[in-house]
């Protein structure tokens, strides 16, 4: 089967390469994002406590104003391969948010102090709201949106991604997309009144406006409090949220992986003794 | 399945159990001392891989279902609690979706196989059938469980996959309306598709059992394409076949751990990361990775009827390839012509797989109809003329000579009793 | 049924049995590895876990009153006993009581005696807060009921006294007591 399979492969790699060349890769007009360097991309990834630290509050003091984030719980801040908030904190992060409730005793609902166990609060009661409140367009939940975007990379380097493992796309989009503002509109191009020119924006044109200038969040750390440095650290609490337990899942694939190569090698060679004596 | 088992337990009460109901026997006759070809290669170990992946199908599967809500308001929040609250659940959850894929790998390596090495042939006909109805089962089964977690793929596949069947004419209307039990895939839609997945597994475990009772009626096909003559054509299933298989398997696991650990949604969408929208389509309908040939075939014939049957003709086909290749000779090791041909259509497949991934405009569209055309072609005009025009190889006297002239560089067997210990039943 | 008598397997056996041995060993490691997560995911889950406290407020309710708040998917009760219910409780010979222990995880002097000063809150005498489900086979008693006026299971007919400790009838244990806190006056934080 070994000649004819090259033969086929060949065959088949002439097929696709051009089929590749053609148009159609182009992301729908929009540049394609840089790739950032993330310490939780690669086998060993993990998160920078720090960084996620920084992005959360990035978020609260910036971002919450309109993006809820409802699959999130206070508690999950301070859960292992987080932020790494202490419980103490969290529990006093928590009673600042009042958190609806009930119906108590009188069948009205009422009003408390959030406690951990609480979802995230969202900005507005309800997609209808939140896009009355924004010209239409409704501001995407982030709980798993580092997960729901994406950009095109194209048949030969999808490829490669599955042995770089390069799982980042999302981010490095979002990345890309809030530091992509105040750039030249491309002549001949006008958007919609209301709509901002990003050149990384699907279409060019979002409705939202840039969200975010140097200094506008304190960093206590000594961490430059620049546009792209924010963009990074909410990018990364970004992924955090929507893969929370991305630690454990590196991590225990690595366990995995090696216990079955080793189990692979025994079984290799007692196959191989079984059948020492059947030529085959 | 192997019919009559020499299996004597020595145990009273094993024996007492073992006249009244054989099934230790039945066992034995099946996965010990079973007779296996004793020159299968590694492209033989896909069906048990493909056993096992429908365990793991099954297993993950149910336990997930202790923690999915099938409601279209509750099923996206479901499958994220299952992500981030339920213990282990995001592995298991991975497990499942990523199964999917790597069972698709399985059965399409182990289709293609059968289709090199003539496995279909008489008397295999009923074995390759019950192969492809496990096929359709699989497809049915993985379509309604990738709208399960209810994000913007699961709503738009459902719904353009369910809009197939507008196309029959007459009644088409009517029974889209009966399969989403409404006016568009809404919550009654996603119930029943939640029921079915959960059905569908074990019918295909009924249907692999027929499958390998039919495998062991009549007998595994071999590389040569030589049928078993002697007892030292085989060897028994256990240890040799099971060694060999468990092998195949762990690497096979290896394979699936590293999209299951390192690159979990490399094989999904990141659409269906977002809570479905009925009011709004996503720019690109891509089904997942295993349908897309027959994604392509859809999208070749510029008919909306047309396009449905094509789809499904591309499948129906399959039921009638023993009868559609002509030729008596099994494996394509001994057909120089069809092997070619072969590899002509492996390479078709990917293209459509690949065409299918693409948006129908320009140039894809032109390539794809010319794939599906060959695709028909190769079906229904190549393989009925091959078996005539082809002048095949000689072929081995018996799978043991062909073994031991391999083994000896050329040279003939051995004088005298060859060393084969294997003892077929 | 086959035999594998070669030259060749004769050779070596114990560097084939530990082979053999090794592999075995791989594939039970695996296997239990593997099976864990699937036994792990039907314990309570993070989010179960974290509703483990109630806060309420008890303000309102009046002596010879109680509640029965949910805790945990459990009812809790919230009893603010009169004194009479106090004297009866306390009047009872501990050597009478079925169940010696207190069944009270807030206790911090290391006393577990079944003594009503043990069972109520402490320092708060009149408040009885206890997981309302029977020790025998957990349906929830009716209060204010049965032969000591404590409570009474109408399932199997298990008698609790107004301390809510078993009396009479098959279960064998006090009404258990949830861990809880006063955090204020009339506020109570039970889990």
């Amino acid at each position: 089967m070994s000649r004819t399979l090259s033969v086929a492969i060949k065959a088949a790699a002439i097929a696709f390469a051009s089929l590749a060349a053609s148009p159609g890769f182009a992301a729908e007009g929009a540049s394609t994002p840089h790739k950032q360097d993330w310490t939780f991309s690669g086998p060993f990834g993990h998160f920078d406590q720090a960084q996620l630290q920084r992005g959360f509050k990035v978020y609260r003091e910036v971002c919450a104003a309109c993006h809820g984030m409802r699959l999130v719980s206070f508690r999950n801040l301070m859960e292992e391969g987080g932020p790494g908030f202490s419980e103490g904190q969290i529990r006093l992060l928590a009673a600042e948010y009042q958190i609806q409730d009930g119906p108590g005793e009188d069948g009205q609902m009422f009003e408390r102090p959030g406690r951990p166990s609480d979802r995230w609060p969202s900005p507005f009661p309800n997609e209808q709201a939140a896009r009355a409140s924004n010209g239409g367009a409704y501001p995407p939940d982030f709980s798993v949106l580092a997960k729901a975007r994406t950009y095109t990379r194209g048949f030969w380097l999808s490829l490669l991604d599955l042995v770089t493992q390069y799982q980042e796309h999302g981010v490095d989009y979002i990345h890309a997309l809030l530091t992509g503002y105040d750039q030249p509109v491309p002549e001949g191009q006008q958007g919609q009144p209301g709509l901002h020119y990003n050149p990384y924006f699907p279409g060019g044109w979002i409705a939202m406006a840039k969200p975010i200038n140097d200094g506008q969040v304190e960093y206590t750390d000594g961490t430059p409090a620049t546009v792209d440095q924010y963009a990074r650290d909410v990018s990364a609490f970004m992924m955090w949220a929507a893969e929370p337990h991305l630690e454990t899942r590196k991590q225990t694939g690595f366990i995995v992986i090696i216990f079955l190569a080793v189990f692979a090698g025994l079984l290799y060679f007692t196959k191989k003794k079984v059948w020492s004596s059947v030529a085959h | 399945m192997s019919g009559h088992s020499t299996f004597e337990p020595k145990n009273p009460v094993l024996k007492w159990f073992e006249s009244r109901l054989p099934i230790i026997g039945l066992m034995h006759g099946s996965f010990v001392a079973y007779p296996t070809p004793r020159n299968l290669n590694y492209w033989w170990t896909f069906g048990g891989i493909l056993s096992m992946m429908l365990g793991v199908q099954i297993i993950t599967g149910i336990v997930l279902a202790m923690h999915y809500t099938p409601h279209v308001d509750l099923a996206f929040n479901s499958v994220e609690h299952i992500m981030r609250d339920v213990n282990w659940g995001w592995m298991i959850r991975y497990m499942h979706a990523n199964g999917a894929s790597m069972f698709f790998i399985a059965v399409y390596i182990h289709i293609f196989r059968g289709v090199y090495y003539g496995s279909y042939k008489e008397p295999r006909e009923v074995l390759w059938i019950l192969g492809v109805v496990i096929f359709l089962l699989m497809m049915a089964t993985a379509f309604m469980g990738y709208v399960l977690p209810w994000g913007q793929m699961s709503l738009w596949g459902a719904i353009v996959i369910t809009n197939l069947f507008s196309a029959i004419p007459f009644v088409g209307e009517a029974i889209t309306t009966w399969l989403w039990g409404g006016f568009a895939v809404d919550n009654p839609t996603l119930n029943r598709f939640f029921s079915l997945h959960y059905l569908l597994p074990f019918m295909i475990a009924g249907v692999v059992v027929l499958h390998v009772w039919a495998l062991h009626v009549v007998g595994q096909n071999n590389p040569t394409g030589v049928e078993v003559k002697s007892s030292s054509d085989t060897v028994p299933f256990t240890p040799h076949a099971t060694a060999k298989d468990s092998f195949a398997m762990v690497c096979f696991l290896i394979f699936f751990a590293w999209f299951l650990f390192y690159t979990p949604n490399y094989l999904g969408h990141a659409d269906n990361y977002i809570p479905a929208n009925p009011l709004q389509t996503p720019a690109h309908i891509v089904p997942e990775w295993y349908f897309l040939p027959f994604y392509a075939i859809l999208r070749a014939i510029p008919s909306k009827l047309g396009g449905v049957l094509a789809m499904f003709g591309a499948i129906v086909v399959l039921f009638f390839l023993p009868w559609l290749d002509t030729a008596k000779t099994r494996s394509a090791k001994y057909r120089p012509l069809y092997r070619q041909f072969f590899w002509v259509l492996v390479a078709v497949c990917l293209g459509l797989g690949y065409i299918g991934a693409m948006p129908p405009e320009g140039w894809y569209v032109i390539i794809g109809r010319i794939l599906t055309a060959y695709y028909f072609i190769h079906f229904l005009v190549i393989l009925p003329l091959l078996g005539f025009i082809e002048k095949p190889l000689p072929l081995p006297a018996s799978i043991t000579e062909a073994v031991l002239k391999g083994q000896a560089g050329g040279s003939l067997a051995p004088a005298g009793a060859p060393n084969i210990p294997g003892r077929g039943a | 049924m086959t035999e594998l008598a070669t030259p060749s397997l004769v050779e070596q056996p114990t560097r084939r049995d530990f082979l053999y041995i090794a592999t075995g060993a791989f594939a039970a490691v695996g296997g239990a590895a593997a099976v864990w997560p699937f036994i792990s995911q039907m314990n309570p889950d993070a989010s179960t876990l974290a509703l483990a406290s109630t806060d309420v407020d008890v303000s309102a309710i009046a002596e010879g009153q109680a509640i029965t708040i949910k805790w945990r998917g459990k009812p809790v009760f919230i009893r603010h006993r009169t004194a009479k219910e106090i004297e009866e409780a306390k009047a009872v010979p501990l050597a009478e009581l079925i169940d010696q222990s207190a069944r009270n995880p807030n206790i911090t002097t290391g006393d577990d005696t079944a003594t009503d000063a043990n069972r109520a809150a402490a320092g708060k005498e009149p408040w009885l807060i206890m997981i309302g489900t029977c020790t025998h086979l957990g349906c929830v008693p009716i209060g204010l009921a049965g032969d000591y006026n404590g409570w009474f299971c109408p399932c199997h007919g298990s008698h609790y006294d107004t301390a809510g400790r078993i009396r009479k009838g098959p279960a064998p244990e006090n009404l258990h007591i949830p861990p809880y806190e006063f955090t204020n006056d009339t506020t109570i934080r039970v889990g």
